[in-house]
């Protein structure tokens, strides 16, 4: 038995969207910049995809602009955003603590480049305080970015709040929704977003392909020089095969979120009871405010990546915290900006599930979790010494 | 694959798992701040380890460092435990990818760090810069190759 259940990591591409996908690479794989007939197919193929998306956010076609996916898409609207803020002599921006890399990073680099920046603190549930973020707003502040639900503990964030204080106080609002768009609904307009970044493998679409929507009159400046394609903004010929899925993905995604959230939160809560009762774990993030298929939790005394692997030997493929995972000395800044302390980060296991997953699978998800945990603990040093009152547990 | 067969093969069956009551020398290497602590356990009968434990935290090549550090000393006198490096483990496991060889330095620390417990209660002399103080998030003794 193989069980996936990383989704938040990357899903499975449906069926549908495969069969989409193909005529787009033998038969109508013209170039949309060009003026023949076979160009034109194309042209208008792209167009019909750009229509899509944006009815399904409550956008208008010329809103959206494709991109290689969720990290272009971040990286081009802060970019963006800090130019244009520059120019009027606006240099500051206003983030979170638990952002994606994707934003981090880029926020770093202007940092360097002479901005400031500053990272708003999350509570120990996972979630910022729109208020919060209302402080943090200066006079010379230029873009606010807020992730719609975080990737590593699935927290859903108030971006209607932080959208309408940002508009109140004429702030940029750019929201990094890749782990949300095709779980949540979304609505461009009642959201008060001005910039919003989705990517189309986080919701059964291919891989290497995303977007970005910029309201209109929204200065959006181009990351990537050279053609004049996405009306500029976004040089380089369109992976069309990859949009017209992404399409397709988003549609087929936002007709079923309700019926997946109703099948998946009874999953996701099983599976929190189950694996809360090992003793000394805890879940991390709002057990509420969450997306419907993530669960994230810490167990005591163990490492995150030997229980990763001794998982996947069980035919469970999850994803963890660990420093260990990623090769530096740092567990997950995510489960750090909620309060954790380094000890019990290192022991984090991520599992995503999606519609796919069945009550079966969780049931043998709960009782791997709890074999591998207690073999772990059982060669485990820390855990010796917690049992013996040599130190103390944090997680009572 | 992230890590060759004998890595995962000591990881999943790992050997010499387990504590030594009475043990002649302890080893804690390691801080759990970093993700990894590693502690063997020697009986020493003389001059030779007769037997050896162990118990770590920490990742899948912790694991297996642990576990082939122990096999590659049992048996072996006092000094040519000493000598083991952590070069050697990591031929032993056919080889870590490169941001892992530091278990491999934990794993040579530890049985040095039994080593120089065994020395202690025994009140035998030896050379203190040969030994580490096993804070391994600020060592710089070791370079990772």
């Amino acid at each position: 038995m193989r069980i996936y259940a990383d989704n938040a990591a990357t899903t499975k591409v449906s069926p549908k969207v495969i069969e989409v996908m193909l005529p787009y690479f033998d038969k109508v794989y013209g170039n949309p910049s060009s003026l023949h007939t076979r160009g034109q197919e194309a042209a208008e193929a792209l167009y019909e995809a750009r229509e899509k998306i944006a009815s399904l956010i409550g956008a208008e076609a010329r809103e959206i602009y494709f991109t290689s996916g969720g990290s272009e898409a971040d990286n081009q609207a802060i970019m963006s955003a800090a130019r244009a803020g520059a120019k009027k002599d606006k240099k500051h921006i206003v983030s979170t603590k638990f952002e994606h890399h994707a934003v981090l990073h880029t926020l770093k680099r202007l940092e360097r480049e002479g901005f400031e920046v500053t990272l708003v603190d999350v509570n120990e549930n996972g979630i910022v305080k729109a208020e919060d973020i209302e402080k943090a707003i200066k006079e010379d502040t230029c873009l606010v970015t807020v992730m719609f639900a975080n990737n590593e503990i699935g927290t859903i964030q108030p971006i209607a709040e932080i959208g309408a204080l940002c508009h109140e106080k004429g702030v940029l609002f750019h929201t990094d929704a890749v782990q949300a768009a095709g779980h949540l609904d979304l609505d461009v307009k009642a959201l008060s977003v001005d910039m919003l970044s989705a990517s189309a493998h986080k919701f059964h679409g291919p891989k290497g392909v995303g977007f970005l929507y910029c309201k209109r009159g929204v200065v959006l400046k181009p990351l990537i020089e050279g053609g004049a394609q996405e009306r500029g903004k976004r040089a380089g010929t369109e992976n069309i095969p990859s949009i017209m899925g992404m399409a397709v993905a988003l549609e087929e995604a936002t007709s079923k979120i309700k019926e997946n959230t109703e099948k998946l939160i009874p999953m996701r809560d099983k599976l929190i009871h189950g694996l809360e009762k090992i003793p000394h774990s805890r879940i991390n993030g709002d057990k509420e405010k969450r997306l419907p298929g993530n669960v994230n939790i810490c167990f005591e005394g163990i490492e995150g990546e030997s229980l990763l692997l001794l998982l996947d030997a069980k035919g469970i493929e999850a994803s963890s915290g660990s420093a260990c995972t990623s090769g530096s000395l740092d567990p997950s800044h995510v489960l750090l900006s909620i309060g954790l302390p380094h000890d019990v980060a290192h022991g984090s296991l991520r599992v995503t599930i999606s519609e796919e997953t069945t009550d079966e699978e969780i049931d043998y998800i709960i009782k791997s979790v709890g074999e591998v945990v207690e073999y772990l603990r059982g060669i485990s040093p820390v855990w010796e010494e917690l049992i013996k009152g040599k130190r103390e547990f944090i997680l009572k | 694959m992230l890590y060759s067969e004998k890595v995962m093969d000591h990881f999943t069956n790992p050997r010499n798992v387990g504590e030594i009551e009475n043990a002649d020398g302890i080893g804690e290497v390691g801080n759990v701040k970093c993700g990894d602590i590693m502690k063997i356990y020697i009986k020493v009968d003389k001059g030779i380890i007769t037997d050896v434990k162990f118990k770590t935290f920490g990742c899948g090549s912790a694991i297996a460092s642990s576990s082939m550090a122990t096999e590659m000393i049992k048996g072996k006198s006092i000094e040519d435990a000493l000598e083991l490096t952590n070069k050697a483990v990591v031929e032993a496991l056919d080889g870590l990818p490169a941001h892992k060889v530091h278990c491999s330095v934990l794993a040579e620390e530890a049985v040095k760090a039994a080593v120089k417990d065994y020395y202690d209660k025994n009140g035998i002399e030896y050379d203190e810069t040969k030994f580490c103080d096993g804070d391994c998030c600020h060592c710089s003794k070791h370079s990772e190759e």
